[in-house]
């Protein structure tokens, strides 16, 4: 070799500095072409924002660490597909900060729970789990149905998120407030919403309550999972990496 | 690196080191140590008895479940490597510390600022649930004035250091501090919604994020996990056994491959996921040549004892040292194969992944640990020895078959769930619901618990014997020397 590695051994700044170059040659060759191979992310339509609902219904999935237990990552194995449905695409977790792909299935994978079981079913099974399930070993999550949903801030939400990446437009912020109140009120007309957010599913989630509660914001984000992309007129090249 | 300053100092040059900072290091390693195991038993628990969340919002699997690795990984992994690099830099290179008492207090309770601030977040939920970077970014900017006060601490020691060459053990330590430096800073790039929240915004989404935190993650395990503790490893291991490292040469082709492969291996973490498949089987073959290097420390680590192979029947903490070894070799062979597609396919998802993460974490990361404070509580106050070498040998055992019960009972849970997943009947149907692998875990979660039970109790029985022997009691002699157990 050029340097005799007693060499390095007697100087920390060069140690430090070969050190730092060996470690970031691994990081670069995975990540940067992430970033610059277009073919990464699937070119499917039918991916948006969440909608502000999701938005804070996503941030309680994350602040009670669902993630811990449940995946959002279909494999393309025979068995998951059957147990969950389409194996999942890059696409789907798109706008997803984080991404909740999870490493670990205490419970069963989400990443298509959306429209699998009725909101009341969901409310029964977050208040008392084991009064749906008997055999689960999930914690109760009584008081997200009676805490009532901070939104206050989600116009700051979404231009947290267009900050780094997230593409809401200046409508979307404006109305932000609204969209959320409109997604959780059967009788608000949601015709803009839903132009706004293609496929949001709208209703009173928490059907226990006439108030927006947290569980109406993480039933809103759950229904929606694994929904956006129609895979029935997809066609299979759409699907390739 | 003028020789006056060492002739100024004495033939002794003790008093000059900063020590004061190790000792108070030692004492909250071992306190981090009891609340990382209670709180891995009291979540083993709520796994076999769900109930016990109480229905409060604090006490849910999800959020003690940070609670409990951050505080085994970096309450009392942490705090531990801060505590031993402060002590073997400054006796390698026989140098005081650099910045003094001032720059050693800050970095140290400093850092017990940054988990005080991460835990605390945890229990009301403030998280960016990113494994082992949940802290949120008020907690992550303060960490990374912590380390790069540590990165300086360090370097300046070596930098006026009274030995040309630098040992061994700091290159690993030195490794560690500027990977995680890098790591750190580009994991946890995030926007905060409101500068007096707590709530960002990750800079990163979906599959990039996915890759770059387990690039994180991985070296989490790689850097944090296993290059620093192999500096502690070759430190205390031929300070304890009183002999040289084995190879002079395999450390360094040693140091310089592990380094260089561990940071390909975090996408053996997302097998037969979106992340593109060029990238899985980067990882993939970048995880299994990893076996080499981390072998050959192994093999460096062990035939350190040749010739004093003996001092494991009356040195139980060299003994626990060499069992961490011992893990260190299996886990770093076990590894790989789990990063092995066809196997991942199996393990992925399942408690097998628990199982390896603590056959690493109690076998190679804890006993290491123990079988260092076991040798620098004496050193540091100044004691002849521990108080009890027998309630050391208890622990050991009691340890060892803890952590025998916890991985067995992993294998056999993960192995099973992942068969279940998969199995269909005769009439070509899935055969199992996904609830009736869920109760078929229930009594290996029970033997899981036992496990975790009878380690804590170890770390408790050590922290009796550390306070007896910092309290300055006489040594307990046993009437005769008891015979070691045939290994």
């Amino acid at each position: 070799m050029f340097i005799r590695h007693s060499t390095i051994e007697k100087n920390v700044i060069l140690m430090a500095v070969l050190t730092l170059i060996t470690v970031s040659i691994g990081g670069m060759v995975q990540i940067i072409p992430l970033f610059t191979i277009e073919s990464t992310i699937e070119r499917v339509d039918g991916m948006r924002p969440y909608t502000p609902l999701e938005v804070l219904g996503r941030n309680i999935y994350i602040r009670e660490g669902c993630y811990l237990c449940h995946s959002q990552q279909i494999r393309p194995f025979k068995d998951e597909v059957e147990r969950y449905g389409h194996y999942s695409l890059a696409a789907e977790s798109m706008y997803d900060k984080p991404f909740q792909w999870g490493s670990k299935r205490t419970g069963p994978d989400l990443a298509r729970v959306g429209g699998r079981y009725s909101n009341d079913w969901h409310v029964a099974h977050m208040v008392s789990p084991r009064a749906v399930v008997p055999e689960s070993v999930m914690p109760a999550y009584p008081f997200l149905a009676t805490r009532k949903l901070e939104f206050g801030d989600i116009a700051q939400h979404l231009k947290a998120m267009r900050a780094v990446g997230t593409p809401y437009t200046d409508e979307m912020i404006a109305n932000a407030r609204a969209d959320l109140e409109a997604q959780v009120n059967p009788d608000a007309d949601t015709t803009a919403l839903e132009k706004r957010y293609p496929r949001a599913v709208v209703g009173k989630f928490n059907t226990e309550t006439p108030a927006i509660t947290e569980l109406d914001a993480l039933i809103a984000y759950l229904q929606m999972l694994g929904t956006l992309v129609r895979f029935g007129d997809l066609p299979p090249d759409r699907l390739r990496q | 690196m003028s020789s006056n300053t060492a002739l100024a100092a004495g033939p002794s040059p003790a008093p000059r080191y900063v020590d004061n900072v190790i000792r108070a290091a030692v004492v909250l390693t071992m306190f981090w140590g009891i609340a990382a195991f209670l709180a891995g038993v009291v979540i083993a628990a709520q796994l076999v008895w769900p109930q016990l969340s109480f229905d409060s919002e604090f006490l849910t699997f999800g959020r003690l479940r940070p609670l409990h690795t951050s505080a085994a990984i970096f309450a009392f992994g942490g705090t531990a490597l801060i505590g031993t690099a402060f002590h073997i830099v400054q006796r390698t290179c026989r140098a005081r510390l650099f910045g003094g008492e001032p720059l050693g207090w800050f970095v140290l309770l400093g850092y017990q600022f940054f988990i005080v601030i991460a835990a605390t977040g945890y229990l009301l939920g403030i998280t960016q649930s990113k494994e082992y970077a949940e802290p949120e970014w008020y907690a992550d900017l303060w960490l990374a004035v912590v380390w790069i006060a540590y990165l300086i601490a360090y370097l300046g020691t070596v930098l006026k250091r009274e030995e040309p060459h630098i040992y061994v053990a700091n290159w690993f330590y030195l490794a560690f501090i500027i990977t995680v430096t890098m790591l750190h800073i580009t994991n946890n790039l995030a926007m905060p919604v409101s500068i007096v929240g707590t709530k960002s915004y990750g800079a990163w989404s979906g599959v990039q994020d996915a890759m770059i935190q387990w690039w994180y993650g991985h070296n989490a395990v790689g850097f944090f996990l296993t290059a620093a503790f192999l500096g502690m490893m070759y430190y205390y291991i031929p300070k304890a056994a009183n002999r040289p490292v084995y190879s002079y040469r395999l450390s360094i082709v040693h140091f310089w491959s592990l380094v260089f492969l561990y940071i390909w291996a975090g996408p053996h973490h997302l097998h037969y996921t979106s992340l593109p498949d060029w990238a899985q089987t980067l990882g993939m073959v970048f995880s299994v040549m990893l076996w080499m290097p981390s072998w050959g420390g192994m093999i460096n680590g062990l035939m350190t004892l040749s010739g004093a192979w003996d001092k494991l029947r009356t040195d139980p903490g060299l003994r626990f040292s060499v069992t961490s070894v011992g893990f260190y070799g299996m886990s770093t062979f076990e590894g790989p194969v789990m990063s092995i597609k066809a196997v991942n396919s199996l393990s992925h998802y399942t408690d097998w992944t628990i199982g390896h993460v603590h056959s690493g974490a109690l076998g190679w990361v804890a006993f290491i640990v123990f079988g260092t404070m076991y040798y620098l509580v004496p050193k540091m106050w100044n004691r002849p020895g521990m108080w009890s070498t027998r309630l050391m040998g208890w622990h050991y055992w009691i340890a060892t078959i803890g952590i025998v019960l916890y991985i067995t009972a992993m294998w056999v849970s993960g192995i099973m769930q992942g068969l279940m997943w998969r199995a269909y009947d005769e009439l070509g149907f899935l055969q199992y619901s996904f609830v009736e692998t869920v109760a078929a875990m229930k009594p290996f979660y029970a033997i899981r618990l036992l496990g975790g039970v009878f380690f804590l109790s170890g770390g408790l029985i050590m922290a009796y014997n550390m306070w007896r022997t910092i309290r300055g009691e006489p040594e307990v002699v046993s009437a005769r020397p008891r015979p070691a157990l045939a290994a």
